[in-house]
């Protein structure tokens, strides 16, 4: 349940750090970046030039695609060197 | 022990802003208001006081400078007029948004265009949406006592006030001002309160980030409550000051009211004008009196009401034009709230003295009579009337 006008903190400061997380952005996204396992070769250049950190890397090697955050700009598509990621447009 | 000196309404704002002794002044010049921040900025430089004075650019910087310095926890103030007002507009939302205390000496003044550097009240009338307390005062003694108020009660309620006084009228008129001693006026605010410190580092937070649909519409109600609450509180914050400052100040000043048949209301120093002929007046037992509201910001409907049905006439002196069709503002406030009211006094609106246009004892002699016959006539074809003015 979301908070009522009368138990929202004044002005409505966020009282700690790193809440950026917490706002999902993911559904502003009109095309959706694809990625195809068996072609990566787990370079990273993705991770590297992805703008909102949404490359989900663990232990080195690219594990998925926050689609929370993602919006959808193509950038990682646009360099990935062995075409591992394609975009597909959103149907919503 | 109070020391009695002669001062004009802006040395008077300037010396207030000396005994509250800001952590941060953030400012503009502009005429009326000037030398407001002129007078501090030598207290500055002089070591009178422990201000860090930050001379801006623009009246926009000194607003936003003002936000930065009370989000991050100091006792701010600043002052302008006019233009410098206007300019500020857009900050002015983010002050109260963001529920910070601060005080703006303000000097009413008329708005371009034409270009105009004398008193009306179309500048703070323009920003009477902002979410601030708007206090006017009639002269340099009102202007003095209801600064060092307003920076108390904008740290109890956690809403930014403007003080105004009138450009000229007040701001550069000598008149005998009672004042405190700096440990008076330090006693009486007490310790700093601010709703939050952004440099607090244990505390890490965001301030002033964006909220959509989901929270904006909650936060507004939040704030507009918080507004209604105020008005308590402004009261409580006027019988505080007079209590500990000896004074007799109320929310709104009555002046032989208790028989009043034709009633005057007007704000500032107009409204002084008005008390001493409604003086004259009685000594030939005509029953007049004066109304003079000093919060415009939150507005005191109902208690206006109370105050004004029953007279047989009301003449509501306006300074300053809403460009509507319908008046002034405080006209516009006052027939919104009688509607619904048992009792209906006739009620009309008379603009006046814009641009710094005098109105003087004659002036004020012939609303009354006005406010007579048109209280009485069947045909009552416009309630809004222009005076001062040549026709």
């Amino acid at each position: 349940m979301k908070k009522n006008w009368k138990e929202l903190d004044i002005a409505l400061i966020v009282k700690k750090g790193g809440t950026a997380q917490d706002f999902k952005t993911g559904d502003w996204r009109s095309s959706k970046p694809l990625w195809d396992q068996e072609k990566c070769k787990q370079c990273l250049i993705c991770w590297l030039f992805c703008p909102d950190s949404s490359i989900e890397v663990k232990d080195g090697k690219m594990t998925g695609i926050d689609y929370e955050h993602c919006k959808g700009c193509g950038i990682c598509a646009k360099e990935c060197p062995f075409k591992a990621i394609s975009m597909e447009e959103e149907k919503k | 022990m109070s020391n009695i000196v002669a001062k004009t309404g802006n040395e008077a704002m300037a010396e207030a802003m000396r005994q509250i002794n800001p952590d941060v002044v953030a400012a503009y010049p502009i005429t009326p208001a000037t030398e407001i921040v002129q007078i501090f900025s030598s207290f500055v430089s002089d070591g009178k006081v422990d201000t860090v004075f930050v001379p801006t650019e623009s009246e926009h910087s000194a607003i936003s400078a003002c936000i930065g310095a009370a989000a991050s926890g100091a006792r701010v103030m600043t002052g302008t007029s006019s233009q410098g007002l206007a300019l500020m507009h857009e900050i002015l939302f983010i002050a109260s948004g963001l529920r910070l205390p601060m005080v703006i000496c303000e000097v009413n003044r008329a708005l371009s265009a034409p270009i105009n550097i004398h008193c009306d009240h179309s500048d703070t009338m323009a920003s009477r949406d902002a979410g601030w307390i708007q206090i006017f005062s009639e002269d340099p003694q009102e202007a003095y006592d209801q600064t060092i108020l307003a920076m108390k009660l904008s740290e109890d309620i956690f809403f930014p006030a403007m003080v105004t006084t009138d450009g000229f009228i007040i701001s550069h008129a000598m008149s005998r001002l009672e004042m405190y001693s700096d440990k008076e006026v330090q006693d009486f605010l007490g310790e700093h309160k601010t709703p939050y410190n952004i440099l607090d580092t244990e505390k890490p937070m965001t301030v002033g980030s964006i909220v959509l649909q989901d929270f904006y519409m909650e936060i507004r109600t939040q704030m507009a409550a918080e507004m209604f609450k105020a008005k308590a509180k402004i009261q409580d914050a006027y019988a505080e000051f007079n209590k500990k400052m000896n004074r007799n100040y109320n929310v709104i000043e009555k002046y032989f009211m208790d028989d009043a048949e034709y009633v005057i209301v007007a704000l500032g120093s107009t409204a002084g004008s008005a008390r001493y002929l409604c003086e004259k007046l009685r000594e030939n037992n005509e029953k007049v009196g004066v109304v003079k509201p000093r919060v415009f910001r939150p507005f005191f409907a109902p208690e206006l009401v109370e105050i004004l049905e029953n007279a047989k006439g009301v003449a509501v002196l306006d300074r300053s034009d809403m460009m509507s069709s319908t008046g002034g503002h405080l006209f516009n406030e006052l027939k919104s709230a009688f509607y619904g009211n048992a009792k209906q006094p006739p009620m009309k609106n008379y603009i006046y003295g814009l641009g710094g246009r005098d109105i003087n004892m004659s002036d004020i002699e012939k609303v009354l009579h006005d406010i007579k016959e048109f209280s009485v006539s069947k045909v009552k074809d416009s309630d809004v009337k222009y005076i001062t003015v040549r026709e």
